[in-house]
């Protein structure tokens, strides 16, 4: 080994594979930074693209009247759709997560976390095929059904993302609320659920965000909606903006492209918006419960 | 969070300072617990805690063995030893806070009052809410101080005259005079030391009858220390307090009695044990055990 150590009185420049081992370190930083670039540049593009070629059919009109003219309905539609699905999977996601957290021991949550991240993989045509055989197949399309469909999508969502912000709550505030003689589920209810409220409210809109664009659960439930008329009737079938793009794509009339477009930036729009605003939000619990 | 930042605001008043001072001679000599001989002589209050032949495993570990002890009513008892000695371990198990550790296993009895803490119809909830805990990190509920103290009492149904309990609490813990203006504020603006007074003022806002504290001041810099020394003072005789400390300067300040732990070879595998449980100025004048005489003059640990 002593041919590899240097003279000590040497220059200190580089020695033996020094110089090799720098270019082997610059590339895999240009290599790292080059990915990262590519992330943001494939989002830049596609927000650009939608934007150029939605914004020449954005009007108040197009926003709220119905078909032809506007989308109205559609929007309506995906509110009900999406809010209704958040009612069903909010309440269901967050007991998971405090199961998870407050209650199951490590060889329960295990085996549940694994369920959660399998069910956040099914592919979203797998549940809207499921939706179909349960809920539409002789009986009707409504909107209801696409609710549940996206509820589907939107439960391993928000139980993960509630789960992780419970678990940031430190166990020392579980344990002072222990010690003063209260029972557990008024210290969850009490403290450890508003301590994590900004998270857990994050993880919802996050959820909801990812759930407004759903397309294939719609299909099945929910794509016979009529698009000349604004309904808030869940029982019926909704026009909704994920479906209408589609099949506005779907018809290779010009105008209907024009649509198509427009609406897209509309939804990615609110969808942007919802994901920003939710992330400043948690930011903002986190700071808080910091102190 | 930063304890030491904190202190420098000077929020306690500069008389406690005496209290530090004069503490640096590890034997002190000014009785605190009057004319005794072994704790024997003088009428000895009410027992509290007897720890019967205590031993605690996690898993197959085991953390202490055969801890047998009184602790009586109205006193302050220290338990002092080296890390690792099970002293922490044995004050979680004096109010069940042990349960929530999936291996944890205890043999021997503790009673209460004559009632066996673990027995099969106690309620862990409601040992908790007789003998309260204060733990070696301020951990306020990120809420406002006055919800940290009230949040509790509400709970538990003691809604009549909140105002009154939670202003009895914070005098109590000695920190009215310095948040009464900023009730509505966060708790977690407070100072380390204020903190650490406030989780007090919620443990006794409900009044138990015994006070946990788990190194309470380790945390804290020397002035709030001496301020939550010189609390613990004021809440002895209101009520029964066992403190673990690292500190034995501070045993010796605030202490009647005094349990010294240690590790002990049982087999192969350290152990701990109680070695002494005497006055705190037989254990720290004339213990008995070498083990205790090596200890309290700093031969180890």
């Amino acid at each position: 080994m002593s041919a590899g150590i240097p003279d000590p009185a040497a220059p200190l420049t580089p020695t033996g594979n020094l110089r090799r081992r720098q270019v082997f370190s610059k590339m895999t930083e240009y290599s790292a930074t080059i990915a990262a670039v590519i992330a943001v540049a494939v989002l830049v593009i596609v927000v650009f693209s939608v934007i150029q070629r939605g914004a020449s059919a954005l009007s108040l009109d197009f926003v709220f009247t119905a078909a032809p003219t506007g989308i109205g309905p559609e929007l309506l539609g995906t509110a009900v759709i999406v809010g209704l699905g958040m009612v069903i999977a909010m309440p269901l996601g967050v007991l998971i997560a405090l199961f998870l957290t407050e209650y199951a021991g490590n060889r329960a949550a295990g085996p549940i976390r694994l369920t959660l991240d399998l069910m956040n993989g099914i592919p979203s045509i797998i549940i809207g095929l499921f939706i179909f055989g349960l809920l539409v197949d002789h009986k009707q399309q409504s909107g209801l059904a696409g609710s549940v469909g996206l509820a589907i999508i939107m439960l391993p969502l928000i139980a993960r993302g509630s789960q992780e912000v419970l678990l940031l709550v430190p166990s020392s505030i579980r344990e002072a609320s222990d010690a003063l003689g209260v029972a557990r589920w008024r210290s969850v209810l009490g403290i450890i659920v508003p301590s994590a409220l900004g998270g857990i409210v994050t993880a919802t809109v996050l959820a909801v965000a990812r759930a407004a664009g759903e397309t294939a659960p719609l299909i099945f439930a929910s794509s016979l909606g009529d698009p000349s008329k604004f309904s808030l009737n869940p029982l019926e079938a909704l026009p909704n903006v994920p479906v209408r793009i589609f099949t506005l794509s779907e018809e290779g009339n010009p105008e209907g492209f024009a649509q198509a477009w427009g609406m897209s930036l509309v939804l990615i729009s609110l969808i942007l918006f919802a994901s920003l605003g939710a992330r400043a939000l948690l930011a903002r619990s986190k700071r808080k419960m910091a102190g | 969070m930063s304890a030491g930042i904190d202190s420098t605001r000077g929020q306690d008043p500069p008389a406690r300072s005496r209290i530090r001072i004069e503490s640096d001679t590890p034997v002190p000599q000014t009785g605190i617990t009057g004319p005794s001989v072994n704790g024997h002589r003088i009428t000895a209050p009410e027992v509290v805690f007897d720890s019967q032949d205590v031993s605690i495993f996690y898993g197959a570990k085991q953390a202490l063995a055969g801890v047998t002890l009184r602790i009586r009513s109205g006193q302050i008892t220290a338990l002092i030893g080296p890390s690792g000695c099970g002293k922490t371990t044995f004050l979680r198990s004096l109010n069940r806070m042990n349960d929530s550790v999936p291996s944890f296993r205890i043999e021997g009895q503790i009673l209460y009052h004559g009632h066996d803490i673990y027995g099969g119809n106690v309620d862990q909830v409601e040992v908790r809410r007789r003998i309260g805990m204060v733990f070696q990190k301020p951990n306020p509920f990120p809420k406002s101080i006055y919800d940290n103290v009230a949040w509790a009492p509400r709970n538990l149904g003691l809604k009549s005259e909140l105002d009154d309990r939670v202003e009895k609490a914070l005098r109590g813990a000695a920190l009215w005079d310095e948040v009464k203006d900023r009730l509505k504020d966060s708790a977690l603006g407070l100072s380390g030391g204020q903190q650490q007074r406030l989780c007090i003022a919620r443990a006794i806002a409900i009044e138990p009858s015994v006070l946990l504290l788990d190194e309470p001041a380790s945390a804290l810099d020397p002035i709030a220390t001496g301020a939550i020394e010189e609390l613990m003072h004021s809440l002895k005789g209101r009520f029964t307090i066992v403190i673990v400390t690292h500190n034995m300067q501070q045993a010796a300040r605030v202490a009647d009695r005094t349990a010294f732990f240690s590790l002990e070879m049982s087999g192969e595998k350290p152990t701990g044990a109680l070695i002494e449980f005497d006055d705190t100025e037989t254990i720290f004048g004339r213990p008995r055990d070498p083990r205790t005489r090596d200890y309290v003059t700093g031969r180890f640990g």
